[in-house]
């Protein structure tokens, strides 16, 4: 094997792995807020016990998320030497960004969070879990600006050797090693074309993992019928959070979409399979791109595609035969990827109505009814939804950039490093299946012991406000 | 004072941030094995508890910095030294699930291979960063592109091994005086006996290391023996070592700690002088070499970076040092300790 597949294979498995984790902690972060702001307000003690237990599976999860965090900083150093020289004085300010205003943010502040709790007033503490959130947006944001700027490049341009290179002129490859992209506008970077439409999508993705992660722990526990007042409300957090964020996905989404559609139209043509350039494009709801005769099979919509592009029928989209085939990106796992992060978005959308029709109903955390039964047992599982949408939408997104890894100007099999060779690629690559491959193991296991284990019980009254108590019995 | 030698200075103090505050919590992980009791043990991993998290973040943000300031530095260094770096992250990883991990259950076995993995990452940790900064100072060979032109193994020269083990030394007595301060009663006496031996251990490392380095890397030196002024960074330095003993003696843990942490700093510098203007010193081929200009970004960019450090790093520092006020005190074991 090449020391390309290998790179690219490394940090797609190490980026991959590492996702599990950073929208577990934005959109948790976001419910402990939740949790600790009605525990501030009502003093009911019901509320501290939710933000105790979920702050406990928080900690979990931020460890690993940092843990391999750092390998990714290091990989664009380690295997993307020339594509790091190349983006350095653009992605640097970026990333200086996330390092000051994020990391130190939420990790400075976590030890309150997981260890203040004796130590720190009620006010102070619950100002530590919200400076711990915002950490967590942050960390986000600034890697999202980084990445959306090699999707758009904005803000900067193409120099060589000193040189600049007027827009739309090329490079030699072997000017490579002296060619850089130079920062113009720190606000032009900021605000490229599609920063702002991702990270919208990207965040609520990330609200939608924490959510359905408490939605699935509460239902498991109604289901057993253990812990059923801690059950109920950590529930109803979730529940409230999971509508929120499924409904907002499908709008980020589409602003994301048609994004692509203006800005990158060959990732959108990949998205959905599209060979013939024209007006009437189709959209398909699920299908198989059949690269060699250049078709997608499966039903169609007719006019589906330009009617969400570009809000009509008659709206024309560029298809792959317009695209020269070396600058189209791998179509079939494109369009398998975009599609299956489209149906769980449905499926986190169909299940979250269910469980508010329910909840309005009052039946929500009523396992004895027959739908409440059916819903939660749906619910626990259902926390791998926003898992495979997240990773779905960004194999979409950064399979869909190929064979770009800086949109226009450089080729992600010109970014390697010029030094690394296969065998050490193969070897580190080994050594992250080895431990990550534990990591999870145990992960697994930790994360299940503390469900088994359960939140303390109340040392005060157990007691819940009326509301709660009559939605219990109904 | 221009931009480049600003973030110089910037990237240099990140590191040494990132020495000084991860430094004792990779000493302490290396000590971890020196006890026999789960009590005590949990004492050691609750002592850096709340804080090796955001003490990491350090080494992140240096790395970023870097990245951002000196791209053509990070990405010599980091592919150069691909396998040093991924056992590096290896390590790191391996010690922060060991600190995560261990307490979660009660067994023995697992409490005592997590200790061990805790001992190996720090350890190996430490002694991989000592291995790099021994290469940074000894040099490296580069090409006229400024690629790495080496192997894994031409990085492990015994100057370079001297380096990492004065690095271990350097950590275990700065985490043992850190431990000192948070511990109280026998377990405090007992790692009071270790801290002269490893203050000893530690200058016996650190004079062959001076030694190596005026014989072998003779420009090290040569900015002090332009600019003699700045010898007063050598007698600060001593005089920082001297005074630990001192300070450990008389009972004021604070002050020695404070005293460790100037150590680190002064030794920081020290070596930050030596390389000016240099960052990878390339040997042979010395016209090869990247420096703070020929490595660096844009003025632009690190006049933005610059702008965002002015208004980051004094709320950084703010809550840093009020983290470690609220977490002040002798460590004790409560619902939420490791």
């Amino acid at each position: 094997m090449n020391v390309e597949i290998l790179s690219r294979f490394q940090f797609a498995f190490t980026v991959a792995f590492h996702y599990i984790f950073p929208p577990l902690t934005i959109g948790l972060g976001l419910l402990l807020v939740m949790m600790e702001g009605m525990w501030l307000a009502t003093r009911n003690p019901l509320y501290h016990n939710m933000a105790r237990f979920w702050t406990k599976m928080f900690g979990l999860i931020f460890g690993l998320g940092v843990a391999t965090g750092i390998v990714l900083e290091f990989e664009f150093g380690t295997n993307w030497a020339t594509y790091s020289r190349f983006v350095g004085d653009v992605f640097g300010s970026a990333l200086a960004a996330e390092g000051i205003f994020a990391f130190f943010l939420e990790s400075g502040f976590l030890a309150i969070l997981l260890f203040g709790w004796d130590k720190v007033g009620p006010k102070l503490h619950f100002f530590a879990t919200c400076m711990v959130a915002v950490g967590a947006h942050f960390s986000a944001v600034w890697i999202i600006v980084a990445n959306s700027w090699q999707q758009t490049p904005a803000g900067s341009h193409l120099e060589i050797a000193g040189q600049p290179v007027p827009a739309g002129h090329s490079f030699e490859l072997a000017d490579l090693w002296q060619a850089r992209m130079v920062i113009d506008d720190f606000w032009g970077v900021v605000f490229n074309p599609s920063s702002m439409d991702r990270l919208s999508h990207t965040l609520v993705g990330a609200w939608s993992a924490g959510a359905f992660l408490v939605v699935s722990v509460a239902a498991f526990y109604l289901l057993r019928q253990r812990h059923g007042g801690f059950a109920a409300a950590s529930l109803k957090c979730g529940l409230a959070l999971a509508l929120a964020s499924s409904l907002l996905s499908l709008v980020t989404g589409h602003g994301s979409a048609a994004g692509v559609a203006s800005n990158q139209p060959s990732k959108l043509a990949a998205m959905e399979g599209l060979w013939q350039t024209g007006p009437q494009a189709p959209l398909h709801p699920f299908g198989w791109v059949d690269t060699t005769n250049q078709r997608t099979l499966g039903p169609k919509i007719p006019g589906g595609l330009s009617l969400l592009v570009g809000g009509r029928r008659d709206h024309p989209v560029t298809g792959l035969n317009d695209i020269a085939a070396e600058l189209r990106p791998p179509v079939g796992a494109t369009f398998q990827c975009f599609h299956l992060m489209v149906a769980t978005g449905f499926g986190m959308i169909a299940l979250s109505l269910w469980g508010s029709w329910l909840w309005w109903r009052g039946q929500l955390a009523a396992p004895q009814h027959f739908a409440s039964r059916w819903f939660l047992r749906l619910a626990v599982p259902a926390v791998l939804l926003p898992q495979l949408a997240n990773q779905a939408g960004w194999f979409t997104a950064e399979l869909g950039r190929q064979p770009w890894i800086v949109w226009g100007y450089l080729r992600t099999s010109d970014g390697l490093s010029a030094v690394v060779r296969a065998n050490q690629v193969l070897a580190s690559l080994l050594g992250f299946g080895l431990i990550y491959l534990l990591l999870f193991a145990l992960f697994l296991f930790l994360l299940n012991r503390k469900i088994q284990h359960g939140p303390e019980p109340l040392e005060e009254s157990h007691e819940l406000p009326q509301s709660w108590l009559k939605q219990g019995r109904a | 004072m221009d931009y480049n030698l600003l973030w110089f200075i910037l990237v240099g103090v990140l590191f040494s941030g990132y020495a000084m505050l991860d430094g004792f919590d990779l000493g302490v992980g290396t000590l971890i094995l020196g006890i026999e009791d789960d009590h005590e043990r949990r004492l050691f991993y609750n002592a850096i508890g709340p804080v090796w998290d955001g003490n990491e973040v350090w080494l992140v943000t240096g790395g970023g910095a870097l990245f951002a300031a000196f791209p053509a530095v990070y990405a010599t260094v980091f592919s150069g030294f691909y396998l040093a770096f991924m056992l590096l992250l290896f390590a790191l990883i391996f010690r922060a699930v060991a600190i995560e991990f261990r307490s979660k259950e009660p067994w023995a076995w697992w409490r005592r291979w997590w200790d061990r993995g805790f001992f190996a990452g720090s350890t190996g940790a430490a002694m991989l960063i000592g291995i790099t900064m021994g290469n940074i100072v000894w040099g490296l060979p580069l090409d006229a592109r400024g690629e790495f032109a080496g192997t894994f193994l031409s990085l492990l020269h015994p100057y370079a091994l001297l380096m990492g083990v004065t690095t271990v030394a350097l950590f275990m007595m700065h985490g043992a005086i850190y431990l000192h301060l948070k511990t109280e009663g026998a377990l405090q006496a007992r790692i009071r006996q270790w801290i002269n031996p490893l203050i000893i251990t530690f200058i016996v490392c650190y004079a062959l290391t001076t030694l190596a380095t005026l014989l072998y890397v003779p420009r090290m030196t040569r900015i002090l023996r332009e600019q003699p002024a700045l010898f007063a960074v050598v007698v600060l330095l001593v005089l920082a070592i001297a005074n630990l003993p001192r300070e450990i003696h008389r009972g004021r843990d604070w002050a020695a700690f404070l005293s460790s942490c100037a150590t680190m700093l002064l030794l920081m510098a020290l070596f930050g002088l030596g390389m000016f203007p240099h960052m990878v010193y390339s040997m042979p081929g010395a016209a090869h070499s990247l420096t703070v200009y020929n490595a660096a970004s844009t003025a632009k960019t690190l006049k933005i970076m610059t702008l965002i450090a002015a208004i980051g790093v004094p709320i950084v520092l703010t809550y840093t040092v009020t983290v470690y006020y609220i977490f002040r005190g002798k460590v004790t074991l409560g619902k939420d300790s490791y």
